[in-house]
């Protein structure tokens, strides 16, 4: 009975289909390095693809949340059940004219929005989807994880200076107070969960929390100042002083048209995800979960969690920049550090428990 | 001209033409962002057209984009004075290519009740180019919808509007010739 079940499962079939492709790969090209290299780049492309498939489904996604919160429909006219609704936007701004302001630093100004979408999209490489399935599996995924994502930072103030406009330039400098600063209070969020497992290997941890329970439970202020953070991270609304409409007109992305404008916006969506991912793996336990297959399991978890942001979004009311920074600086960064400490006093209480037996 | 109209008659029954463009119109037709600027009274109606009652957004056009980089639509919503005259220029001309205009209300097509004032301007197609005009004092927001769907089918078929310009011209031709039989009959 073990023998036969095995071979009915999905992702055996994915492990045997993905061993054919190499085989017949090895058989045209012959060299080893040539098909890793071809793996590689397939991989690179299935990433940019769950990207941008995730910018254009959490666009709609957004729109029929805010509709569903504020008693609306939503979009519902362009395509069965408005489903396409985002692609005639970015079609749209695909094909809007470009427009470069007179006295902008234009190389700054030009790779501003790239430089962002880079580290964006350059973390999913350390995801783990499943058991396994991840394009660079490194001993310090974590770790990484962090100092590439915090490069996000300097492109909102490369544009906002830039771009020569005054609303630009202070939209880029908040930008800059609020993600430095909430990026501390998440780092050491962060360290509880690598305190318990020893370990920055991200499959590891999701391993770990087969074992123990799901690390919600076990650090559950972490999880908390996790969650605010990361809210803080991605711009989105309680903290959405980059893109504040009533005070400083779009930020960073006051002069940006078009394409230019529609990466910002991509990068925004892709770090919604890619934070919900991180939350999931860390904190929910991943891919594992009973009786359904672990890739339903996984991104069931990461939409609930994207579905709790977009919650955030449209209930509560936007925060002022000094609330923000003293809200990080003396409330949540004392608590990550409270939580640090319980977790040691913690761990050593249990392993004393347990070695008294 | 479309490139419909190009390709010769012999090959018109033989060959499907479709175009870049068609998918382009049909994308700039659904996806209208309107900025978010109001002068008057009429920017109240606008609110409430994005409200819950009205809802804007079934057609995609909620997103009011608070900078005149990433709007395509100027909703001209209320009494515009001469005061008011630059900086409404500037924002148009702010805008991205393509961009549309809507004059909302009275006092936009023709100074409405202050159409005598020296400091209203009377009517802004005196100022900036108007793509679709919405009478009412203010309109209802149903008219704002109904003048955003009209803006629509202008973009994703530019013949209907010479259709109809020609529709409205022969009307008007029909009628003078009317008048000058009647007048005729008269002598």
């Amino acid at each position: 009975m073990p023998q036969i079940f095995p071979k009915f499962y999905p992702q055996n079939l994915v492990t045997m289909a993905v061993d054919f492709i190499e085989q017949i790969l090895l058989y045209i090209f012959g060299n080893q390095f040539v098909v890793d290299c071809i793996f590689k780049f397939m991989g690179i492309g299935a990433i940019l693809g769950v990207i941008s498939l995730a910018a254009m489904l959490f666009t709609y996604e957004e729109r029929k949340v805010c509709a569903f919160m504020q008693k609306r429909i939503g979009p519902n006219r362009v395509g069965p059940y408005g489903l396409l609704q985002s692609m005639a936007d970015t079609l749209k701004l695909m094909t809007k004219e470009d427009i470069i302001p007179l006295g902008c630093d234009r190389v700054v100004w030009a790779l501003a929005p790239m430089l962002l979408f880079a580290p964006s999209a350059l973390i999913y490489a350390f995801y783990t989807f499943d058991d396994g399935v991840v394009l660079a599996d490194v001993n310090i995924g974590l770790f990484l994880l962090l100092a590439i994502s915090s490069q996000a930072v300097l492109p909102f103030l490369m544009g906002g200076y830039a771009s020569n406009s005054k609303y630009a330039l202070i939209g880029g400098m908040r930008t800059v107070a609020q993600m430095i600063s909430y990026e501390a209070p998440m780092a050491f969020s962060l360290l509880g969960v690598v305190m318990i497992t020893g370990s920055m290997n991200i499959g590891d941890i999701v391993k770990m929390q087969g074992e123990l329970p799901w690390f919600v439970f076990l650090q559950p202020i972490a999880f908390i100042i996790y969650i605010i953070c990361a809210t803080a991270e991605t711009n989105r609304t309680p903290f959405d002083l980059v893109e504040d409409e009533s005070e400083i007109v779009a930020g960073p992305f006051t002069e940006y048209s078009g394409m230019r404008w529609a990466l910002f916006f991509m990068a925004e969506y892709a770090n919604l995800l890619s934070v919900s991912i991180i939350a999931t793996t860390l904190f929910l336990g991943g891919w594992q979960g009973p009786i359904l297959p672990a890739p339903v399991w996984f991104w069931g978890k990461v939409l609930v969690m994207v579905f709790l942001f977009m919650w955030f979004r449209w209930t509560f009311p936007r925060t002022r920049v000094d609330q923000l920074l003293e809200f990080s600086w003396k409330v949540l960064l004392p608590l990550a550090l409270v939580n640090l400490l319980l977790t040691g006093i913690g761990m050593y209480s249990v392993k004393e428990f347990f070695a008294s037996f | 001209m479309e490139i419909v109209d190009i390709v010769p008659p012999m090959l018109k029954n033989n060959v499907i033409v479709t175009t870049v463009d068609s998918l382009f119109k049909w994308a700039h037709g659904n996806s209208i962002w309107p900025l978010s600027s109001g002068l008057a009274c009429c920017a109240i109606e606008m609110m409430s057209a994005a409200g819950g009652r009205f809802d804007i957004a079934r057609f995609g056009y909620e997103v009011f984009r608070p900078c005149p980089r990433q709007a395509d639509l100027l909703i001209v919503a209320g009494t515009l004075t001469w005061k008011m005259t630059p900086p409404l220029i500037r924002l148009y001309e702010e805008m991205a290519e393509p961009k549309y205009v809507i004059a909302m209300g009275n006092c936009t097509i023709a100074g409405g009740p202050f159409a005598d004032s020296y400091s209203v301007v009377p009517g802004i197609d005196e100022i900036i180019p108007v793509d679709v005009y919405i009478p009412g004092c203010p309109p209802r927001p149903e008219a704002l919808i109904n003048g955003m769907l009209k803006l629509k089918e202008k973009i994703m078929h530019p013949n209907h509007v010479e259709k109809a310009k020609e529709e409205l011209l022969q009307q008007k031709l029909a009628k003078m010739e009317k008048l000058k039989q009647m007048g005729g009959a008269g002598k």
